[in-house]
């Protein structure tokens, strides 16, 4: 009878283990659906692509954020507003918006003043969204409708012909 | 034997009676305002994308000349109310945007009112297949000039691809100040129905109903007389009880028909086309007399202008050219406000041009009192009275809040901007005014989502590409170590000799800095 009762107990604790173990390597190794977090707060942030935060991009820093590298409260644009829901998503503390130069310029939209304009493609370089165009030493200009007023461009160019306006 | 008016009718949801304020301007018929001196026509008067100008500044035109051509798949054409000059294409303030500037073609009128020769004859409309009958309409202008001014041939053409049954003419004008479609109807009854037929033949339908509203007693026995004549059993005469706003589309097919329009969606959806009278007897001209729309019947009125009347007038004309006319403003003329009383816009300058969804020009003797705004006490007038059964204090709750999904599921896309819930709200709340502007948060909140997601798209495919150019270029460098490493000390020599003389071995574009 207590053999029995001791292969119960060992079956029983066999696959505790087994699964614990299983279990544990999968939440090691295989972040859940981390992906699909990123893409969440990537949808919450505004797609500015302006770098403010000291990533390339959007969907970097929502990588970051996720992964815990950087503070949720780094994106100007987006404002108190998406601090809050990103703080919402992923049960974090909000912070205030971190003490960033410029205000929340809202939908602003660069300008080439295409009469100075010397054709050196390096706005175009650092667009992040592809809205300039032109070709090597000819006049370049900004695709209004893409344009998403991230300023990258303006001190990038080396006679200051960018400016940015108010959109619409 | 005269068809009867009937009233077997659907009902409809709250609504209000109006006391009625059209007696004043119907007392006369249609009166006709001379060709002015100058005409301004904008080049937005329909919904849809602007027209695109066909003339040069300098140019002559003639009566009913095309002026601006039809642009992408929803727009209407403008076409030149007399004949005269082009003085300019410039900003001139337009009604639709409350007195601020749009793009218009201004013409000086020569005052001879030369007609254009027309492109095609006059041919009976129906030795036309249906489909070049639509396009013919498409060419004319004529837009839904109830006020919505949808292009017409397009509602046409989308209403043709669903299945329909009944054809509704509007003749029911529920605005108090506007009698435009009545007058309309006791002088033109003839051309109303036979534009109707022109319609149904485009669509080919076999059943028309025209909606007529009880208080327009003349216009009944008008149409009904031009009907015995006209002898044609597919139109039947329908008399609908004066409740505004019954005039409105989903609210005219629920009346007549007792069907209810999906949310969101057209009186199509549930068999229905529903035009203006206005539009039929434009269609009936265009196609049978070969004259575009130049010009419209509005109705002039309010305790703001001396002699209340309705004027048939040029698309073009100004304001303060109809309302001289109209014997000038008296000493009370306070507030300008082009439609009516209830859903008209309030323009700050009388030199707006008379358009094609001008259907009144209301002058008011005073600006509506400050309201009195009080806290909502939820007693629920306002959800009594909604005619698309919305509940707008739940809705007036959620637009001060911003709530857009709830906006959404509470259905504000519904609201049609009647203004009912305004007039029966004991606290005096602009209801009206602010789900106006949570439509255009939401709107603009739509487009803020399309454009971050472009963004979003466009960043993605930039990474990948960059991605891609950085692979390809780590395997050319690799490429190129190879190659040097088992390159023999000739092949060196000559590598540095090619170098020296500055040609570099493969071409490559100049990167700009990272």
């Amino acid at each position: 009878m207590w053999i029995s009762i001791l292969i119960a107990v060992a079956t029983v604790s066999g696959i505790a283990l087994a699964s614990g173990l299983l279990l544990g390597f999968a939440s090691r190794r295989l972040p859940p659906s981390s992906e699909s977090l990123v893409d969440q707060v990537n949808d919450l942030l505004p797609q500015l692509q302006c770098a403010k935060c000291g990533y390339p991009g959007c969907r970097p820093y929502a990588g970051a954020i996720v992964d815990e590298d950087a503070a949720i409260n780094l994106c100007p644009p987006g404002g108190d507003e998406t601090v809050q829901r990103i703080a919402s998503l992923l049960d974090r503390e909000p912070l205030p918006l971190g003490d960033a130069a410029s205000p929340a310029s809202t939908s602003s939209l660069a300008v080439i003043d295409e009469s100075l304009c010397i054709g050196c493609g390096w706005c175009r370089e650092v667009c992040p969204v592809d809205a300039i165009i032109g070709a090597h030493h000819f006049m370049h200009t900004v695709i209004a409708r893409e344009c998403t007023g991230c300023e990258l461009c303006v001190p990038r160019c080396p006679v200051d012909c960018i400016q940015l306006v108010p959109a619409r | 034997m005269r068809p009867a008016a009937t009233f077997d009718l659907g009902k409809l949801h709250g609504g209000l009676r109006l006391p009625s304020e059209k007696t004043g301007s119907t007392a006369m018929g249609i009166q006709v305002v001379p060709v002015p001196a100058q005409l301004v026509l904008p080049l937005t008067q329909h919904s849809g994308n602007p027209a695109q100008p066909l003339v040069g500044i300098g140019e002559k035109v003639l009566k009913g000349q095309l002026i601006a051509d039809a642009d992408g798949a929803l727009s209407a054409p403008v076409h030149a109310s007399s004949s005269g000059k082009v003085v300019a294409i410039e900003q001139w303030p337009v009604s639709r945007r409350y007195g601020d500037p749009a793009p218009c073609i201004i013409i000086e009128c020569d005052g001879r009112d030369e007609a254009v020769e027309l492109a095609e004859p006059v041919v009976p409309y129906d030795t036309l297949p249906a489909e070049s009958l639509l396009q013919k309409i498409l060419q004319g202008g004529i837009v839904g000039l109830g006020g919505a001014v949808f292009p017409t041939a397009q509602k046409l053409m989308q209403a043709n691809t669903q299945a329909l049954e009944f054809l509704l003419l509007n003749g029911v004008e529920c605005e108090p100040y506007i009698s435009c479609d009545d007058v309309l109807m006791r002088e033109q009854a003839t051309e109303v129905l036979r534009g109707a037929q022109i319609l149904m033949y485009s669509l080919g339908l076999q059943k028309c109903y025209v909606a007529v509203e009880s208080d327009k007693a003349e216009a009944l026995h008008e149409m009904a007389d031009a009907l015995t004549a006209l002898n044609d059993d597919r139109i039947v005469l329908k008399m609908v009880p004066t409740i505004y706003p019954s005039g409105g589309e989903d609210q005219l097919v629920q009346l007549i028909t007792n069907r209810e329009v999906p949310s969101g969606g057209l009186p199509t959806d549930v068999g229905c086309l529903v035009q203006n009278v206005g539009t039929a007897a434009a269609v009936y001209r265009w196609i049978c007399q070969g004259e575009p729309l130049i010009s419209r019947v509005t109705t002039i009125t309010g305790d703001g202008v001396l002699s209340p009347m309705n004027v048939l007038a040029r698309l073009g004309t100004a304001v303060s050219e109809i309302v001289a006319f109209a014997g000038g403003y008296t000493d009370r003329a306070k507030q300008l406000i082009i439609g009516g009383q209830m859903m008209g816009k309030s323009v700050t300058t009388d030199r707006v041009p008379l358009v094609k969804a001008t259907n009144c020009i209301l002058v008011m003797s005073q600006l509506a009192p400050p309201l009195d705004e009080r806290p909502c006490i939820r007693c629920g007038e306002c959800a009594v009275v909604c005619p698309v059964v919305l509940q707008p204090q739940e809705l007036y709750w959620f637009a001060c809040a911003d709530d857009e999904v709830k906006l959404r599921e509470h259905g504000l896309i519904d609201c049609i901007e009647c203004g009912c819930c305004d007039l029966v709200c004991p606290s005096h709340i602009a209801l009206m005014a602010s789900f106006r502007q949570a439509k255009a948060r939401i709107h603009e909140l739509a487009d803020e989502k399309a454009r971050a997601e472009r963004a979003r798209l466009r960043f993605e495919a930039r990474t990948m590409r960059r991605e891609i150019d950085e692979k390809k270029r780590e395997e050319e460098l690799a490429e190129q170590k190879r190659a040097a490493i088992t390159a023999g000390p000739n092949e060196i020599q000559e590598m540095v000799e090619r170098a020296r003389r500055g040609k570099p071995q493969r071409e490559r574009t100049k990167k700009g800095p990272e």
